[in-house]
């Protein structure tokens, strides 16, 4: 049995982690928020993007000129997985599911007999396959120090992708990341970037009054011109679903975690109660017993 | 004037600018255009330059863009552009850094047809950075 003196220095440090865990729950309640409002504000942006896109590829559909981004490279030997996770942990099992889906995925292609190239985005999730895949990975993003991901960093790692995808190394892309629902969920979930998915029926909800685009230069120059915006856009957002949901994920952990400690530091102080009266009901049957013997 | 042309400018972290105005010059990859209210629906590119919003009993507002493409419907015009700074923000030092970029573009680009529309993008610019 633990002296008195352990049982106050367990419950003292169990307050001192419950304090940590509580303003770190608060600090991701207030980054979640801003979070969310970036992702919000990306939003517009996004929308009328997959609109345009839409509408344009509905006219390139079946034509032999469609750029290889929207129509493939005609093969699916090389895959790209970009995974996207969280540069830090102590969010519970954000960045494990990314990471799981992303490895059930990767052993699936390899089964497959296809080869496979990653490219992690966030140091988590480089951690987690470097162990499996190590020679794998063509390259990797961190954002540690970077306060708020911005376009700029979307910006970078599409225009790495296309580079690699210029030079013939792969044929198709799929990113993974966190597809943020609400505070307590988000999903894991894989989407392909090239060739491009084109939401189906975005492009339907323009009423032109009959009329006709005009396009210029033309539309397949338009669609050139897009398809690799197209595909920062996609990549932002997905970086941004993820920090949204790496501060939601994160917040409820330390929820978890606060309201554990409260459950220890309850159990700890009853032991210690308890350990003290019988401590003071020995020493009183000490001195009773020692006066009846006189 | 009576009708009203609906604008939405918006850059992929936010909507900068939406609202009622008589008219917009954007600058298309083929030359500027001036849009207003009735426009027909066209899609185009733009070439970095300046957007021009003409609004009645306010001052002209002039922005600078950066890699994008418009769109006119009927609802309205949306200029989407990835880098967006009002003219009274920009400066030398930062058209200078544009034009340091679009260099790099140049010296980058692999093929024959990007080079070309490399530099026509840097004349542009240097052009631009003289009228400052």
């Amino acid at each position: 049995m633990a002296s008195l003196k352990d049982l106050r220095n367990r419950i003292a440090s169990v307050k001192a982690t419950q304090k940590i865990t509580k303003a770190m729950q608060m600090v991701a309640a207030a980054k979640l928020r801003r979070a969310q409002e970036a992702a919000e504000a990306a939003r517009p942006y996004a929308e009328r993007m997959d609109r345009v896109l839409a509408n344009l590829s509905a006219g390139m559909a079946g034509r032999s000129d469609a750029p290889a981004l929207l129509a493939g490279t005609g093969s699916d030997n090389v895959h790209l997985v970009i995974v996207a996770t969280a540069d830090r942990g102590l969010c519970g099992g954000f960045n494990s599911s990314i990471s799981r889906l992303a490895r059930q995925h990767i052993n699936k292609l390899i089964g497959q007999g296809k080869t496979v190239k990653i490219l992690t985005v966030g140091r988590k999730g480089r951690d987690a396959l470097k162990r499996d895949f190590a020679n794998r990975i063509v390259k990797s993003y961190e954002f540690t120090g970077i306060r708020q991901i911005g376009f700029q960093q979307a910006e970078d790692i599409s225009r790495n992708v296309l580079e690699l995808f210029e030079a013939g190394e792969f044929d198709v892309a799929t990113i993974f990341y966190s597809k943020f629902v609400n505070v307590v969920s988000q999903i894991p979930t894989a989407q392909q970037l090239i060739p491009a998915s084109v939401p189906a029926d975005a492009g339907s909800s323009v009423d032109l009054g009959g009329a006709v685009y005009e396009y210029e230069p033309d539309e397949a120059e338009i669609l050139k011109d897009i398809l690799p915006r197209n595909l920062s856009v996609q990549i932002f957002r997905a970086l941004l679903e993820n920090v949204a949901g790496e501060f939601g994920a994160k917040m409820s952990a330390m929820d978890n975690a606060t309201r554990n400690a409260g459950d220890m530091i309850k159990k700890l102080n009853i032991t210690y109660n308890r350990s003290r009266q019988a401590m003071i009901t020995k020493e009183l049957i000490e001195i009773i017993s020692g006066a009846e013997a006189l | 004037m009576a009708e009203k042309l609906n604008f939405d400018l918006v850059s992929p972290e936010r909507l900068l600018f939406s609202g009622q105005v008589d008219m917009v010059v954007i600058p298309g990859s083929e030359g500027e255009m001036g849009i207003m209210a009735g426009h027909a629906p066209v899609m185009s590119t733009l070439r970095p330059g300046i957007i021009n919003v003409d609004n009645a009993g306010q001052p002209q507002q002039r922005i600078f863009v950066r890699g994008g493409f418009a769109e006119v419907t009927p609802a309205g015009l949306t200029v989407l552009a990835e880098f967006t700074v009002p003219l009274a923000e920009l400066d030398a030092a930062a058209l200078d850094r544009e034009i340091a970029h679009a260099n790099e573009d140049v010296a980058d680009a692999k093929t024959d047809a990007k080079r070309q529309a490399a530099q026509e993008k840097l004349d542009h610019l240097k052009q631009l950075r003289q009228a400052l």
